[in-house]
């Protein structure tokens, strides 16, 4: 395990998400109403860049015809087969149990913290008055 | 072929989806427009003003509207110049034909409705137009990519003149039917048209679509998408039965069908179910000679897309051995959103004679192809 | 296989009704008169779906030497009845009845036929019961059919084509299953068809075989209208029974089924289990015709695959013709499936036969 500052804080707009490198490992960062969360760029169903899907909130129904939209902006769609997943737990909307997308934690850490390190910060020029993402992988 | 050996592109050094052929490739036009190209003066002013009319309630979007963007389309696939997934060959080679290495890729155009048009002159003439724009925009720059003869079963004259104009043209390697036509597609006054394909040496390829006006369940209009994609197999089902039960493939022994986009789950119990039947209401069909599952067996392949997915993953096996392992054709589907990738489509090992069967063999015997 | 203790319950029986006169004693003045007035008991409503002399609907052996097979109570109560040894036996009545468009003249008959069944048949045998017959194009004469009927115990179902006007699910048919719920009354739904639409979506077909054949694929469409509606999450204790549907289509419809929902099932965010689950609990299905594979080992990978000891039924499907002699089960069940399909299954399934057992 090792922590990769993986963007600057604030590079990633609320309902945005960036895809990311470390450890040669894709990562997708999201960030959800200001906190961030990583999931694995890769869905566990048939391998499909995660990054593509569009972040959307939880469609629910408490009975047939009525329907609700809740969770705004905490859940991801599969570009492809359109499996919905929690982008805070990896967990999908249809099996969460057994079907997950690997989940990173992600921290904000300001550079002044970071420069006691160990870091890795391969494309991120890190300064000790900015604030940064780091993923650990 | 080793890992090292491949460009940075390709996605897989499994030697038996490298090199596969994939049996339902959907090519887009940029633009309706670019159609006008390849149709007379006539026709082109009725597509820019009254348009193709077919069966359905609405001008040019699908009775069920789809779950994402362009009709259902894989969201990655949207091409940086604007155009719909599946319109740019380049993007198409780097998500697919060099991805995988493909060896051939069966186009299934689904464009320019000229196949459910009710004027069955302006189909006959869509039809012709888009095979000479599939042929031009498509296979002349990129061999691999291989076209459909698109016809319109409405117009039988039509129909035979533009499978024998293609014929010989190594370009086109199939003929193109929408199973939802008028009639079910088995009965008599389609066998001109069938006896054209097996003549000229196309095997048919029976991809799902077409606009009957016939409501997608026995039972009626469903409301929902979540309804009618699971119809497809049902339409398949149908399909079978009636090339079947007609004699077709008595009638026209050499005839080979594929079916595309159903799945395959469906048919061992269908072959069942018809042979059981067939056993009391044989004196309804006495031009049957064979049981129903052996006509199925001799004559009709089935397409892996959108692949079966059973609840225990092994009875894959089992669904295949059934069918028999020589009659499936692995297709991604491409650039649909439930297309299969060839590398994790599959969740259980099939043994390698058998994927090699599946991702290339039968279709490069299928098809008549030679690499 | 032969069954192999006597005292099974058959979900699926079919008395038949000789002749449209056989219902005027069944019908109230002004419909009797009615049908004299347009000469409608003199003409024939059998339903298509349901060729009355076609072989697979008519055993030899269980065709009485007139009349249609099925239409003489005594065959029925020495061939079916004793011949099995059955407990009890659900009549089902398929008749054109159900299918006539105008709502009304419908519902007309369809009361005369559960007032003939249940003074011509349950009344002559303490074993049988039976499924009320509803005009399901008017929603509220159905309703009203079934609260109608149900005062008597000995109606245990009400039967509907499968092939309506509009798919099953849709919510017009909701008052129906409102009622049915209430009343413990599951909604078995036959093989066949009103022919409103036809019976593939590729067209009409031309023979009697395809017709038979796509009553399968027309059950896969139903469940996917009944689970994708909602009707199971809206009436929780509802029960459907699927009568000749063939069985072993089901598995493959259940992983189509649950592959589309995992990638569509925001169009129908009610739904908070997989249509498969949705039918293990809801859905039956009588065991005849099963459309075995060729070997039981095969029979048993599909019930297996099926993955549920409750949803299969015992039917003879008296008198159809889809095996011969006393062989009403399908061969390679597993055994310890024998005793539920042939009776606890359908204890469980039909509440109301428990009021007189
Ligand atoms: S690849 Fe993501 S849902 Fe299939």
């Amino acid at each position: 395990m090792a922590r990769h500052v993986v963007a600057t804080a604030g590079e990633i707009p609320v309902g945005g998400k960036k895809v990311v490198n470390p450890a040669g490992r894709e990562i997708c960062v999201f960030n959800v109403n200001g906190e961030h969360y990583a999931l694995i760029n890769r869905c566990p169903h048939e391998g499909a860049a995660l990054s593509y899907g569009p972040v959307v909130g939880c469609f629910e129904s408490k009975r047939p015809g009525e329907y609700a939209l809740t969770r705004h902006g905490e859940m991801l769609r599969c570009p492809w087969h359109g499996w919905e997943f929690d982008i805070k737990t990896g967990q999908s909307w249809c099996h969460p149990e057994s079907v997950k997308a690997r989940t990173y934690k992600v921290e904000v850490v300001a550079g002044s913290h970071l420069a006691k390190g160990p870091f890795v910060a391969e494309t991120v020029q890190v300064t000790v008055d900015g604030e940064y993402i780091v993923v650990e992988v | 072929m080793s890992a090292t050996a491949q460009s940075p592109k390709v996605q897989t050094n499994d030697p038996a989806i490298l090199g596969f052929v994939d049996c339902d490739v959907h090519p887009y036009t940029k633009s309706p427009a670019d159609l006008d190209a390849f149709l007379p003066k006539r026709w082109r002013e009725l597509r820019q003003t009254i348009g193709a009319r077919s069966r359905s309630p609405f001008v040019a979007a699908p009775n069920y509207p789809r779950m994402s963007p362009g009709t259902g389309m894989r969201m990655d696939a949207w091409p940086e110049d604007g155009g719909h997934p599946g319109s740019n060959l380049n993007m198409m080679r780097e998500q697919l034909l060099d991805a995988f290495d493909v060896s051939f890729g069966m186009m299934m155009p689904l464009l320019g409705r000229g196949g459910d048009s009710r004027d069955v002159e302006f189909g006959a003439a869509l039809c012709t137009a888009a095979n000479e724009w599939e042929a031009q925009t498509w296979c002349d720059p990129e061999p691999r990519l291989k076209a459909a003869v698109q016809i319109t079963t409405e117009y039988t004259e039509a129909a035979i003149k533009e499978i024998e104009l293609r014929a010989g043209d190594r370009r086109f390697t199939h003929v193109m039917i929408p199973p939802r036509g008028l009639e079910p597609l088995g009965r008599r006054r389609y066998w001109k048209i069938l006896e054209a394909c097996a003549a000229n040496n196309f095997p048919i390829a029976l991809h799902l679509g077409g606009t009957s006006g016939h409501a997608s369940t026995g039972g009626g209009w469903p409301s929902f998408y979540h309804e009618e994609h699971p119809s497809y197999p049902q339409s398949k089902e149908a399909l079978v039965t009636s090339l079947v039960t007609e004699g077709v493939f008595e009638h026209i022994p050499n005839l080979r069908v594929a079916l595309v986009e159903g799945g395959f789950a469906w048919l061992p119990s269908l072959s069942w179910r018809l042979d059981k039947h067939y056993k009391r209401l044989r004196a309804e069909v006495p031009h049957l000679k064979m049981l129903p599952s052996e006509y199925i067996r001799r004559n009709i392949w089935v397409t892996t897309q959108p692949m079966e997915e059973p609840e225990q993953p092994d009875d894959i096996l089992a669904t295949c051995e059934w069918i028999g392992w020589d009659r499936i054709m692995f297709s991604t589907d491409y650039p649909h959103w439930d297309q299969d990738d060839p590398r994790y489509a599959l969740k259980v090992r099939i043994p390698e004679k058998e994927k090699r069967m599946l991702f290339r063999e039968n279709a490069l015997s299928f098809y008549n192809l030679t690499v | 296989m032969t069954i192999p203790m006597p005292g099974a319950i058959d979900c699926d029986i079919h008395p038949a009704l000789p002749d449209t006169r056989t219902l005027m004693p069944y019908l109230d003045d002004y419909w009797r008169a009615h049908f004299q007035m347009r000469g409608l008991d003199r003409d024939n409503y059998d339903a298509a779906a349901f060729p009355a002399n076609a072989p697979i609907n008519a055993r030899p052996d269980w065709k009485p030497a007139k009349g249609k097979a099925g239409a003489d109570f005594q065959m029925l109560k020495t061939q079916a009845l004793d011949g099995f040894g059955l407990k009890y036996a659900i009549c089902n009545v398929l008749h054109g009845a159900q299918a006539i468009f105008s709502e009304d003249l419908s519902a007309a008959f369809c009361r005369a036929i559960n007032d003939w069944v249940a003074k011509e048949w349950l009344d002559r045998d303490p074993r049988l019961r039976a499924s009320i017959v509803v005009p399901m194009h008017s929603p509220e004469l159905a309703a009203r059919e079934i609260e109608r009927c149900a005062v008597d115990a000995r109606f245990v179902q009400v039967l509907v084509w499968e092939m309506q006007e509009i798919p099953l699910g849709r919510r017009q048919h909701w008052p129906i299953y409102r009622v049915a719920e209430q009343l413990d009354l599951p909604i078995g739904i036959h093989a066949g068809s009103s022919y409103r639409h036809p019976p593939t979506n590729l067209g009409w077909p031309s023979y009697y075989l395809e017709d038979y054949a796509s009553w399968s694929t027309g059950f896969a469409g139903v469940l996917n209208s009944l689970i994708s509606e909602g009707v199971f999450v809206e009436f929780p204790r509802l029960k459907v029974v699927l009568m000749e549907s063939g069985v072993t289509w089901l598995p493959a419809w259940m992983w189509r089924a649950n592959k589309t929902w995992r990638g569509v099932r925001a169009e129908v965010p009610w739904l908070e289990k997989s249509p498969a689950d949705y039918a293990r609990e809801h859905v039956r299905l009588t065991a005849q015709p099963f459309d075995s594979p060729p070997n039981a080992a095969m029979t048993r990978k599909i019930v297996e695959q099926i993955d549920c000891e409750d949803m299969l039924l015992f039917s003879t499907d008296y008198p159809h013709w889809h095996y011969d002699g006393g062989d009403a089960l399908p061969d390679g069940l597993p055994d310890h499936l024998i005793q539920k399909i042939l009776v606890d299954n359908a204890m469980k399934t039909y509440p109301r036969l428990k009021d007189r057992a």
